[in-house]
């Protein structure tokens, strides 16, 4: 059921590639035919050299079909695989970018719930597996079936008893190919436990080289790491050898079936001299070069077939990615515009999972230009309301007003282009300084980027860089933490929006450039609402509205005063002195 | 290479028996056109049915032999090529495992850990399909040719014709693609990056309306990716029909060579149709041959990448030779201490210089890149310093064993590593023979009891990275893992951020009531400012050091850090 589903996926992504499906056919039909004249060609040539006497002419006429037949399969042949790399690689670049393209209209909830490595192998290793897949099944199997067929046709018609010799024992190589794989099957599955158990040691002893050395453990992990490493070494060895087992059993009943030809030929030679259609020297000849070709088809078929059965594997994968439900589509909604900045949340209810209650009956009202702190321990849900305010997460219940319209009504990126926002966890593209500052306003002057960059006090050690602002950039690399955050908020300066999320914008941030960006802030927030996640006590101190929150759920909201007056959990957190 | 052949060394038998038996294998299937000639020369030539009969008995017996040693040959060259791959992981490990942290930054986790796992895996399969195929085919090859000639020496000239031609064409195809492969791999690279760059981007990409962007660029990648791909292909086609070509013009002289030879009677039809049956047999390997050569070329070009990881030099015990031991000198002195970072322009610390006494604790303050962590890690030798001199214990620092150094130093960083285990095997990193006294000892002092408590005691699982641990609770057990090992000199190098106030003066407090030296790394003053000396720190060097009281005083930096962190409680 799954397979058909798969299936019928790829063939869906076939359909544009019906011309070269279409040639790639007719090319597999031609080499498979030229393949099998050219040793029909030569036997027929070498029947014209009898030791009674030679018949040139013959043989002249025949060779040259030899020839014909090799520059036919040469041609054609060329043809086929270029045919099919413009298949296998056409579909595969295709499906890649159905893939990315739906990463995009993902909700972030699919993308939260599963690490980003499990998504990224779908469309970079299983999209590469499958197509790999396909170019081997297109490359061996149409001209693997034409050719057995060929084979069989052109025995059947010269002898069909030696055919069906033939017929009757080649099936034998796949059982053998078969009963191979399916014991090779349980030592893969060993050495690929095995791996994976050496693998997780080797990734968090590499990746914390640096505690390990701290604590000169590198002699007791190499005795740990010697004892995985044999017993990978061990599965591996069965795994391979197994595996390796197929071929040679395969070759040795091909060469049954070759001594077989050889036997019932060479009778049949001897039988039929003297009658009006003999059997030659020359035929026997084609025939014992039909043995070998008829066999090999075989034996890659076999090989398609399991290897086709990983492919669909990776393709129902990627075709379940591309299938996931997208974020309600918004095509059409009216676009936002530029707000003033006020936002309201009535009776809001949100829970990332259906067992676990987190906000509700939520209510909050921001006027333009107001100040909002978002406070409370580590861990209590502060990220939920950016994910809420920017829609990143929809509400189950309720409604959030951005100037008094409901956010669903309008589309996504109107939204969101009201917003700037730094989050904690800074986000920079591999892409120079320039294209990461001006990324949310590609069309800002020079001037502008640099002045932005002088504002957060990035502007020195960017001109350190290498290249300075044409410096190649990227989330792993050079920057520290707190230079990247910095490069963050000049990122969003530059934009100017009405509305600013701030999520421990300034975290990784020493203190005294703190109060210089803190400052450059201000200025910008001046007559622009802002939700700002924060545990200093000064910046929370001159909010106008703080939100208290706590496991999830938002527990107090007032100004500074009210709430300490009220004593609740706030109070507590303030004398505790809004550690974490 | 050298590494490849060394670690083939272990296995030097199982190298030389696989492609010997696969040799013997090969033998088999070069009888087969002999035994065909005989048939036709004999058996057909006289009517004798026992004769084919027998010769086709010969065949099968050939088949069995051959299957025999083939399996032989399989099976060594299973185990050569898995044992090479193991023995490779194991320096790959060890060699890893010695770099400094210099060069650990270098190379980098992510590059590290593909040597380990996926390009040994290549090389695996290079060295088997080496041993199994790789050479097989040369002695296919050359041995049907000698047999050629063993049948008839004039018209085997042809194969001398053909396997010239053969190679030239294998190695063109060969060397206009292998570096066309290298593209298509950085290619596939580059749509790598997009992809993943979208996963963890995915909340920016959106907050700035760049989806169509990004889509852009991917469909950019990708046609890129296609391009080449569709290109390196239309190239490694040519190897198929090429060799298919060759080998049929071959047959064609060979049919017609053979046919005046036979005119002038030096040679039967038998003969004509072995030597075919010998065009075959290099045909059917060559098609084989070709597709294994880029496997091969994979193979090589991971097996450079390992090669240049054996290559580089771990970390020497010791830096410098024979230091007398000063013994009355303080336990850490700094003096006029610079260090840069390899390939970071302008020095990270530069003029350090200070001395810690016996139990003192010292502070050091500043902000953001100020040289705080680079500082400290000058003590366990992490980094060696590229100017001046840090002396431990009244010895150069240099000159100190790297394990006995690390030993007395407990050092805690900045972030909290916990590994797969349980909290007794995490925290005996600090000490292998401690007892679960001297561990649960450690965990009070580092205020860690409760975790201990939580996590179901010493014998409580910690998950990979110690996921199944709050930050805060990661933060303690380091503390506490480092103290297991009653270390001389203890670093704290930012630990107690995740830490409230109030468990981080707990902590303090007890600290101090341990004789050991106590290096505290921090961005806040009131994690310092009861230390016996603090060092402000400021692009690198020193800015002022002393009490809290005295730099309170005087010194404008420490006053503006203070009051940054003060204001408005």
């Amino acid at each position: 059921m799954k397979n058909r589903k798969a299936f019928a996926g790829i063939l869906r992504y076939l359909k544009p590639y019906t011309v070269p499906l279409l040639v790639t056919i007719v090319s597999a039909l031609t080499v498979a035919a030229g393949q099998l004249l050219a040793p029909y060609f030569a036997g027929r040539a070498v029947d014209c050299i009898l030791e009674t006497g030679v018949d040139m002419a013959g043989v002249r006429k025949n060779i040259l079909g030899v020839g014909v037949s090799a520059v036919g399969v040469l041609v054609f042949q060329w043809i086929l695989s270029v045919c099919n790399n413009r298949i296998a690689y056409g579909v595969l670049r295709d499906i890649r970018r159905d893939a990315f393209r739906k990463l995009a209209r993902l909700p972030l909830r699919y993308l939260d719930d599963r690490p980003y490595g499990d998504v990224s192998s779908v469309i970079v290793s299983d999209a590469e597996q499958f197509s790999d897949g396909l170019l081997l099944a297109f490359n061996q199997f149409f001209t693997g079936i034409l050719t057995i067929f060929g084979v069989l046709g052109i025995m059947l018609a010269i002898r069909w008893e030696i055919a069906l010799v033939v017929f009757c024992i080649t099936p034998l190589s796949i059982f053998v190919a078969r009963f191979i794989a399916s014991r090779t099957y349980q030592t893969f599955k060993a050495q690929a436990e095995s791996r994976a158990e050496e693998a997780a040691f080797v990734d968090e002893m590499l990746g914390e080289l640096k505690v390990v050395k701290a604590f000169s453990r590198e002699k007791a992990n190499e005795a740990i790491f010697e004892g995985k490493n044999e017993s990978l070494r061990q599965a591996s060895l069965k795994a391979v050898f197994f595996s390796s087992t197929t071929n040679p059993t395969t070759r040795f009943i091909n060469a049954l079936v070759y001594a077989a030809v050889a036997f019932s030929g060479g009778l049949f030679v001897l039988m039929t001299a003297d009658m009006g259609a003999p059997f030659t020297a020359g035929m026997l000849m084609t025939f014992l070069s039909y043995a070998n070709q008829y066999t090999k088809p075989f034996n890659e078929i076999s090989e398609v077939v399991a290897e086709f059965q990983n492919a669909f594997a990776c393709a129902a994968r990627l075709f379940s990615l591309i299938g996931e439900e997208e974020e309600p589509s918004d095509a059409g909604l009216p676009a936002l515009g530029r707000v003033r900045g006020e936002v309201a949340a009535e009776d809001v209810a949100f829970s990332y999972s259906p067992d676990r209650e987190l906000i509700k009956h939520f209510d909050l009202a921001v006027q333009a230009g107001m100040r909002v702190a978002i406070v409370g321990p580590t861990g209590c849900g502060k990220t939920t309301l950016v994910n809420l305010l920017m829609r990143f997460y929809d509400v189950q219940e309720g409604a959030i007003y951005v100037d008094g319209r409901d956010v669903r009504t309008v589309t996504r990126a109107s939204l969101r282009e009201n917003y700037g926002m730094v989050l904690q966890e800074t986000w920079l593209k591999t892409a120079t300084v320039r294209e990461n500052l001006k990324m949310g306003r590609p069309d800002c002057s020079d001037e502008e980027m640099v002045e932005a960059a002088k504002a957060v006090k990035a502007h020195a050690f960017i001109m350190r860089l290498p290249q300075g602002y044409e410096t190649v950039i990227g989330d792993e690399g050079v920057l520290s933490a707190g230079q990247k955050q910095l490069l963050c908020i000049a990122r969003v300066m530059l934009c100017r929006p009405p509305m600013l999320i701030l999520d421990e914008a300034t975290s990784n941030i020493d203190t005294r450039t703190e109060k210089i960006v803190q400052e450059a802030f201000a200025a910008l927030m001046k007559g622009r609402t802002s939700f700002i996640v924060a545990h200093r006590l000064s910046t929370i101190e001159n909010a106008d509205l703080i939100l208290v929150m706590r496991e999830g759920k938002i527990v107090e909201q007032g100004t500074h005063a009210a709430l300490l007056a009220r004593g609740g959990f706030y109070a507590e957190l303030y004398h505790a002195g809004f550690s974490g | 290479m050298k590494h490849l052949f060394s670690a083939l060394k272990r296995y030097r038998i199982e190298a030389i028996l696989s492609p010997l038996f696969k040799l013997l294998e090969a033998m088999m299937e070069l009888m087969v056109p002999l035994v065909i000639r005989a048939i036709v020369n004999v058996g057909i030539e006289n009517g004798d049915r026992a004769y084919i009969l027998h010769a086709c008995l010969i065949l099968a017996l050939f088949a069995v032999l051959g299957l025999g040693f083939a399996l032989t040959a399989q099976y060594f060259a299973a185990k050569a090529a898995v044992g090479t791959s193991a023995t490779l992981r194991g320096r790959l490990f060890r060699k890893m495992q010695s770099f400094s942290f210099s060069r650990i930054d270098d190379m980098g986790t992510a590059s590290m850990l593909t040597r380990m796992t996926s390009d040994t895996q290549q090389v695996q399969t290079g060295v088997n399909m080496t041993l199994r195929l790789l050479l097989r085919s040369p002695i296919i090859v050359f041995g049907a040719t000698a047999m050629a000639f063993f049948v008839d020496a004039r018209t085997a000239l042809v194969f001398l014709g053909l396997i010239p031609l053969l190679v030239v064409v294998i190695y063109a195809v060969m060397a206009v693609c292998v570096p066309r492969y290298r593209n298509v791999q950085e290619r596939l690279d580059d749509v790598y990056l997009s992809a993943r760059e979208n996963l963890t981007g995915a909340r920016v990409i959106r907050a700035f309306r760049k989806e169509e962007g990004e889509r852009a660029e991917f469909r950019q990648r990708t046609k890129a990716l296609y391009t080449s791909q569709v290109r390196v292909g239309r190239i490694a086609a040519l190897t198929g029909p090429l060799t298919y070509l060759l080998v049929n013009v071959a047959v064609i002289v060979l049919v017609a060579v053979g046919a005046i030879r036979v005119d002038h009677g030096a040679l039967e039809q038998g003969d004509v149709i072995a030597l075919y049956n010998y065009l075959a047999l290099i045909l059917v390997e060559l098609v084989k041959f070709a597709n294994l050569i880029v496997t091969v070329a994979k193979a090589a070009s991971c097996m450079k990448r390992i090669g240049a990881v054996l290559d580089a030099e771990g970390e020497p015990s010791t830096l410098t030779e024979g230091d007398t031991a000063d013994m009355g000198a303080p336990v850490v002195v700094f003096r006029d201490v610079g260090f840069t970072y390899d390939g970071g322009g302008a020095p990270a610390l530069s003029g350090i210089t200070f001395t810690a006494e016996r139990g003192e604790t010292i502070g050091i303050l500043g902000g953001t890149g100020a040289g705080k962590s680079t500082l400290v890690r000058l003590l366990p030798r992490f980094y060696a310093a590229t100017a001046g001199e840090v002396r431990l214990f009244g010895r150069d620092v240099n000159a100190i064993p790297a394990e006995e150094l690390r030993a007395k130093i407990g050092y805690v960083p900045q972030k909290a590593v916990l590994f797969r285990g349980t909290v007794a095997s995490n925290l005996r990193w600090g000490c292998e023979n401690a007892d679960d006294a001297a561990l649960m000892r450690a965990a009070e002092l580092a205020q860690a009891a409760d975790v201990v408590e939580a996590k179901g005691g010493l014998a409580g699982e910690i998950a990979q990275a110690g996921r199944n641990l709050s930050g805060g609770q990661k933060q303690r057990l380091t503390i506490a893992r480092a103290l297991v090992k009653q270390p001389d000199i203890l670093i704290l190098d930012d630990s107690s951020s995740a830490l409230d106030y109030a468990t981080d003066a707990r902590l303090r407090a007890a600290l101090k009531t341990l004789s050991c030296t106590v290096f505290l790394v921090s961005q806040r003053v009131s994690s310092v400012r009861d230390a016996d000396k603090i060092l402000v720190m400021d692009e690198g060097h020193i800015a002022d050091m002393g009490t809290h009281d005295e730099l309170l005083a005087r010194c404008p930096l420490y006053q503006e850090i203070y009051r940054s962190q003060t204001e408005g409680a």
